[in-house]
């Protein structure tokens, strides 16, 4: 069965139709500096959900992922604090992402337990490291060149938004067009069927979780450059936010559906409300309100047409 | 002469994705007796009774129960109606007591609201007694042997108002003194008035246990007769029944040396010391009866699991086969008994399912896939295979149980085996693609391949193998050539 137009565009009419609502309701959404400043807020959402989309492809979940962030941050801004350079900090920190990227695949594989399990385990020991390294407290004293990657420009294209589009065209592609890719989407299909073919299915969970943890890092990075420092709390809620934009953006969280395109969208849909609502003073607390009713309204959508695939397929 | 019966099905049809399960089938039990119903696998038992349990709705035919014309609605529907269905696999709660099992969802409540733990002990005591029951309500059901928790289930069915009991294969994980202590209960049921229909593979219970018996065959009512006017020879022949259609051509081809040998190959309590070999261009056959452990011995060669002794040899070399990929690349593929679980992933295209295992033959740098070779390749297998599919890009979960089945066979064939290990190859597949789908195999084994086939289906193996083994309990019982099997004598070592 074809999908039909909506099926396929949905998330983007929804989106184009949100923008358009927005620059009726307010003469500044539109406006260039706007734009670049959306974009630039969901970078950080952005570069986790691409990762996490990867993740739930397979059928799984990282829920550590605003943990590593703030473990990430934290070890890169204390290597700087204690004089090391700013380059050998963000290798370290990309490392130490993968790193615990790979422990999380590795227990879900070898370990044999759900994902959810493991990666909740993650988030709180993380974050307990992450606290005992920096003893509660913030870390300052970041390098002037550190300080480029989250504050800077490239023209008049902020670093930030580069390093989203590099890692969105990477995944993009390596998904499409690669092994590894079809690997992905197959494992998290039908994990049984891939093992048959012969997959090595549990190779393939701990590549994605490595990476998913190699982001996370790169996203600590990103988050301590642009703040300025690294706050032992920094991070906290990124997994629900990563989730919520891999869900709105159609990847089915049974696995083997979606793509990183739609994840983007969902990033920016949720940008957009983000900054929709400032944009016409409206208080954070409905803010909230409003994500969650878009997140379970997409999954519902999401529901539907399964279920009328299925039927169809019957 | 309507007082008689107790259910009449008449004309009853049913079909699922264009196959016929059922076909215009009559079926008559009386009340107050044992009545068997047999047949083949694929005969259309199961699905009967999951019509008259309420899990399947008929297409066509009418059901009289009880004296009135009914359409079972739903599971709920069949049990207010008083039709209860005691199924291979037990539902109760392993952790709560007998009692409660039998009472759940309605349990004695005192006017507080709390349960009359009292009342409730009383009311299954009562109720045991009444049916010869030897089981302390209070014990819990996980620690209670498999006979005692079926026990629980009828008497549960029973305690609901049932008339009518449906036993599906009760015995097949029963040991003889439990299965003698089942049969015990159900006469004296039966001279309670309980109607029972019966179901089991094994043939010589039934002189012990049943009435009448009903045979089916491919979706067909064969016939009714009474226990006593049979002999186990004619229940045989009854369910066998059928000639040797040219469904199954035999393909000549010179046997060459043996290529493939199992020495000695155990696994816990699945099979123990499977020995054979396979020669170039032959078809081995695996016969027996569901659980008998040939859908686990294929897992095994294929590396799915692996055997807690014995050796797999390919020429004379000993492999190692931990998983499934270290079997494709000794020239080992499988066509898996479940496709829809095993052998595809439904949400992904015919192309990318026929290309997943051999997607390293189009790896180009950085492993990025060669798509026009992929294509060209997929393109080709469907060609050959004359899968009909409106495009390569289609999702393979709409396409019918035949095709889906071809898309099967096309991944496997690209991994060019040496050995094809086929689990029930024409499971839910109308005739035509059957044909195409043995004629797929007869090709592969005249270009030198060996296949090890594994059918419930008699006529298919005997059609098509070379040699036949028997499998039982996990053992090989039997060997037969080609020439000497006939369907009563592997029957005979199967059951």
């Amino acid at each position: 069965m074809k999908k039909t137009f909506f099926q396929k565009y949905g998330i983007l009419i929804i989106f184009l139709l949100l923008c358009l609502v927005l620059s009726f309701l307010s003469p500044v959404f539109l406006s260039i500096p706007n734009l670049i400043n959306v974009v630039r807020q969901i970078s950080i959402n952005g570069i986790l959900a691409i990762g996490m989309t990867l993740v739930i492809l397979t059928g799984g979940i990282d829920l550590s992922v605003g943990s590593q962030v703030a473990l990430t941050g934290a070890i890169v801004a204390g290597l700087q604090a204690h004089g090391q350079g700013a380059f050998l900090a963000v290798i370290v920190g990309l490392l130490l992402g993968a790193f615990l990227g790979c422990i999380n695949g590795l227990i879900i594989t070898k370990g044999g337990l759900p994902p959810f399990i493991v990666t909740l385990g993650m988030l709180t020991a993380a974050r307990g490291l992450t606290l005992i390294y920096t003893g509660g407290r913030p870390i300052y004293d970041l390098s002037k060149a550190f300080n480029f990657i989250g504050a800077g420009y490239l023209g008049s294209i902020p670093i930030p938004v580069i390093i989203l589009t590099l890692v969105l065209l990477v995944s993009h592609f390596v998904l499409k067009y690669t092994i590894f890719g079809r690997e992905v989407y197959a494992v998290g299909g039908n994990p049984e069927a891939s093992v048959y073919s012969g997959i090595n299915k549990e190779k393939r969970l701990v590549q994605v979780y490595t990476i998913m943890g190699f982001l996370s890092g790169l996203t600590g990075i990103v988050l301590t450059s642009r703040l300025g420092s690294a706050d032992p709390t920094a991070g906290v809620g990124f997994e629900l936010d990563a989730i919520t934009a891999v869900v709105i953006g159609g990847t089915s969280m049974f696995g083997g559906e979606g793509a990183v395109t739609g994840t983007l969208i969902g990033a920016l849909i949720i940008g957009v409300i983000n900054n929709g609502l400032n944009l016409l003073n409206v208080s954070s607390y409905y803010q909230q309100v409003v994500k969650g009713v878009i997140v379970v309204g997409a999954v519902l959508m999401d529901n539907y047409a399964r279920k009328k695939q299925q039927k169809i397929s019957e | 002469m309507a007082s008689d019966y107790l259910l009449e099905m008449e004309g009853v049809s049913k079909r699922f994705s264009g196959v016929k399960a059922l076909n215009n089938v009559e079926f008559r039990v009386k009340s107050g007796e044992v009545h068997a119903l047999i047949g083949e696998n694929g005969a259309g038992k199961s699905t009967l009774i999951k019509i008259l349990s309420g899990i399947h709705k008929m297409d066509t035919g009418t059901i009289c129960f009880n004296g009135s014309k009914v359409i079972i609605q739903s599971s709920r529907h069949a049990q207010q109606l008083g039709i209860a269905t005691v199924h291979q696999e037990l539902n109760l709660f392993p952790a709560l007591s007998v009692s409660e099992n039998i009472f759940i969802g309605r349990l004695p409540r005192k006017k507080s609201g709390i349960v009359d733990w009292h009342l409730l002990k009383k009311e299954t005591e009562k109720l045991f007694s009444k049916l010869g029951i030897e089981i302390d309500p209070t014990t819990t059901v996980e620690s209670l042997g498999v006979a005692e928790k079926q026990l629980v289930e009828i008497a549960r069915a029973l305690s609901q108002g049932a008339k009518l009991v449906i036993m599906d294969e009760p015995t097949s994980s029963l040991s003889q003194g439990e299965a003698e202590r089942l049969f015990k209960i159900i006469t004296a049921l039966k001279a309670n008035g309980i109607t029972f229909i019966y179901v089991t593979h094994k043939l010589e219970e039934l002189f012990q246990i049943a009435d009448r018996i009903t045979v089916f065959r491919d979706g067909c009512y064969i016939k009714t007769k009474e226990i006593a006017d049979c002999s186990y020879q004619e229940l045989v022949e009854l369910m066998v029944g059928r000639e040797l259609t040219s469904l199954f051509p035999k393909v000549q081809v010179e046997l060459g040396e043996p290529v493939f040998k199992v020495n000695n190959l155990s696994r816990n309590k699945e099979f123990e010391n499977v020995s054979f070999s396979i020669r170039r261009g032959e078809i081995l056959g695996i016969s027996g009866l569901v659980g008998a452990g040939r859908t686990e011995l294929a897992r095994c060669l294929f590396g799915v699991t692996l055997p807690t002794s014995g050796e797999i040899y390919k020429n004379e070399k000993q492999l190692t086969i931990k998983k499934p990929l270290d079997a494709i690349k000794q020239g080992i593929c499988l066509v898996p008994e479940d496709r829809k679980n095993q052998g595809l992933v439904l949400k992904m295209s015919v192309q990318k399912n026929i290309s997943l295992s051999i997607l390293s033959m189009f790896r180009k740098t950085f492993g990025f896939i060669d798509g026009h070779k992929e294509s060209a390749t997929v393109q080709d297998a469907v060609a050959q295979l004359k899968i009909k599919t409106p495009s390569v890009e289609q999702l393979v979960g709409n396409l019918s149980g035949g095709n889906q089945q071809k898309v099967v066979f096309a991944k496997e064939f690209l991994s060019d085996p040496q050995l094809l290990i086929l689990d029930e190859p024409t499971r839910g597949v109308d005739v035509g693609a059957k044909a195409e789908i043995h004629r797929l195999i007869g090709n592969f084994v005249k270009k030198g391949g060996s296949v090890l086939m594994i059918s419930s289906e008699l006529p298919e193996i005997m059609g098509m193998s070379d040699r036949i083994l028997v499998m039982s309990k996990g053992k090989i019982v039997k060997e037969f050539q080609r020439s000497e099997a006939t369907q009563e004598k592997i029957l005979e070592y199967a059951l």
